[in-house]
């Protein structure tokens, strides 16, 4: 896989999120700073299941002390979090 | 059926007996790794019980509990048991709405809560007392009123030892609150008969002792948690609590259930699903493990498959009933499971205290292997809802036993018991929960742009059910799905959050002019197939 950059991560983010978690739903909705864990949108089992396309998708491990909201809340973070780990891991 | 007497007159009786027998021997061990012996669990209940007494309250009031799981909690429930009332456990996550109409239509006359229900707790008028837990010695949110005091405070009052004679088998003991179709939630209402007479009949299959270590994953507002608390303690096992967080994570959890050495693990199946697929349960030992026990829903065999895959040795089990009736069937489950098999296991026989019947519309008992509603009768079975008043349709009375409705629709296998086939209704499960899909539908309706709403559920491999909103809209700009989604984690328990949102100038209805359920059910499982 090429490397993608932070902005093409959150467009698959984007669209992996509306997909599986908001069907329907515009992407013009669904915004980098969206809120997702915090607001519901995304509960503890869709956290596991979008960690488990994350690892796959980006070839990342991620700690479970990695998996809070600080990280996965909002698009924008998931995207610096896995570009980081990508380069940490390259 | 035989109505057994139980061993114990009261469940409080289950922990003075292990106190006395067992007193040094870990009772509870609390999600942040501290314990309590069982003769420390006992004097805390004491203690408990005489600040409830002191404070004026009588055998029959009601006692809230809206915290997370703690040794605390445990102590709370004994004393308030010992005090001759009964606790209301209310899932301290749910919206604060949610929690005070629950605290209001039982009418609490104390709460336990932790800080962050404080503000609900103290807002209880009924409320003669409200003791705050998980807070430092003298800490207080300013702004409380004086009836909120600290649990350190509970803890130096002088223990009320309740007589034991002046304790009744049919006192209430527990009330577990459900979704409700009309969008209030319905009490259901459970004496210590009721839990004694499943926990003894707990003992007969499972044969507990002091050497086994019991997980305690279910919160304690569901009825899975009945058998955790009183089975384990009642044979001076040790029970180790799961707090709500380490519940929802399987690479810790698994772990947790490896390090800790457990001996029985009873969850719902979707727990146990999590555990075998995200759990990395090959990297440990799970010898000790001697029993799994799983309730509350269907268990999809790819699942179960994995589960037994991965831990081969324990015996399993799986336990049907309402929380209305407890645990009333039960088969186990012969492992391996063949690699051919796709069907869904039997719900099995009536538990040795229970009796089961299956009938027609006309209550009338259907042939073996048709399909018909189950109902069922013994001494588990509950007296009624919380305030209900006038005669409870989902009973009716045959052979001098009263019989309760489970709105199962089941079959029976002369080999291997009753088959669980579906329900007529509109309640579901999801991750163990009972949802009644009016309790969404009344929800939505609190929305100010939703003019009409109709919930639908239909089956899905993987999640078990797939639960979707069809909404009209008031004005030409809908809500975005976005702002429904957020709408409704406020509004309801995260379990109840429609998965999907579809939009509809208005709804179908019927020549009756009833929403049309069973068109929208069509469309939403063809999208569902198209989306496959």
């Amino acid at each position: 896989m090429s490397d993608p950059s932070t902005d093409q991560i959150k467009e698959e983010m984007r669209q992996y999120i509306l997909n599986e978690f908001l069907p329907g739903e515009k992407a013009s909705n669904l915004h980098d700073d969206t809120p997702l864990r915090t607001s519901g949108i995304i509960d503890s089992v869709g956290l596991l299941r979008m960690i488990d396309f994350i690892e796959s998708r980006y070839t990342i491990q991620v700690d479970a002390h990695e998996a809070g909201v600080e990280n996965f809340d909002r698009i924008e973070d998931m995207a610096t979090f896995i570009r980081n780990k990508r380069q940490a891991g390259a | 059926m035989s109505e057994r007497p139980s061993s114990a007159a009261n469940l409080c009786e289950y922990l003075e007996t292990s106190a006395q027998r067992f007193g040094d021997r870990i009772a509870v061990v609390d999600p942040d790794g501290s314990s309590v012996t069982y003769r420390q669990l006992n004097d805390r209940a004491d203690r408990v019980s005489g600040f409830l007494l002191a404070r004026g309250l009588q055998p029959g009031d009601r006692v809230g509990l809206v915290q997370p799981k703690s040794v605390t909690g445990v102590c709370a429930i004994f004393g308030i048991l010992k005090a001759r009332c009964a606790y209301v456990p209310v899932d301290s996550s749910a919206p604060a709405a949610r929690i005070r109409s629950i605290l209001g239509n039982c009418q609490v006359r104390a709460v336990f809560a932790s800080p962050g229900c404080a503000e609900v707790a103290v807002s209880i008028e009924t409320a003669k007392a409200v003791v705050l837990t998980g807070t430092s010695t003298g800490q207080r949110s300013s702004g409380l009123p004086p009836s909120a005091v600290s649990w350190e405070k509970v803890l130096e009052h002088e223990p009320s030892r309740a007589l034991p004679a002046s304790r009744h088998r049919d006192d209430v003991a527990y009330i577990l609150y459900t979704s409700g179709s009309t969008g209030i939630p319905k009490g259901v209402t459970l004496t210590h008969e009721n839990a004694l007479s499943f926990v003894d009949w707990c003992t007969s299959v499972f044969n507990p002792d002091e050497h086994d270590r019991f997980s305690s994953h279910a919160p304690f507002h569901f009825d899975l948690s009945i058998l955790d608390l009183y089975l384990s303690l009642k044979h001076g096992s040790t029970l180790y609590l799961i707090s709500e967080e380490l519940g929802k994570n399987p690479g810790t959890m698994a772990a947790f259930i490896a390090s800790n050495q457990l001996t029985v693990w009873y969850s719902t199946p979707s727990i146990l699903s999590l555990l075998a697929e995200f759990g990395n349960l090959k990297q440990y030992d799970y010898s000790h493990l001697r029993l799994v026990l799983f309730a509350g829903e269907v268990f999809p065999v790819k699942h179960l498959r994995n589960i037994t895959a991965h831990w081969p040795s324990p015996v399993y089990f799986n336990l049907y009933g309402p929380t209305e009736t407890n645990v009333c069937t039960f088969a186990r489950i012969p492992t391996p499971i063949p690699p051919d098999r796709t069907q869904p296991y039997p719900i099995g026989w009536p538990c040795s205290h229970c009796a089961a019947l299956v009938v027609d519309d006309a209550k009338v008992p259907v042939p073996t292997g048709e399909e018909g509603l189950l109902y069922i009768s013994g001494p588990s079975v509950f007296k009624g809802y919380w305030g209900q008043t006038g005669d409870n349709p989902a009973f009716f009375e045959r052979d001098g036993q009263r019989w309760y409705n489970t709105g199962d629709v089941v079959k029976e296998d002369p080999a291997d018991g009753f088959i669980y086939v579906g329900r007529r209704d509109r309640m579901v499960k999801r991750r163990g929960y009972r949802i009644e899909l009016g309790d969404i539908e009344s929800a939505l309706y609190r929305h100010q742009q939703i003019s009409e709403a109709a919930v639908v559920a239909i089956p899905d491999a993987d999640a078990g059910v797939k639960i979707h909103a069809y909404v009209a809209t008031v004005r030409d700009s809908p809500p975005s799905i976005v702002d429904l989604k957020v709408f409704c984690s406020k509004a309801l328990p995260a379990y109840m959050s429609p998965d999907a949102f579809l939009f509809r100038d208005s709804l179908p209805r019927t020549s009756t002019d009833k929403v049309d359920y069973q068109k929208l059910q069509k469309d939403s499982a063809a999208s569902q197939s198209q989306t496959k």
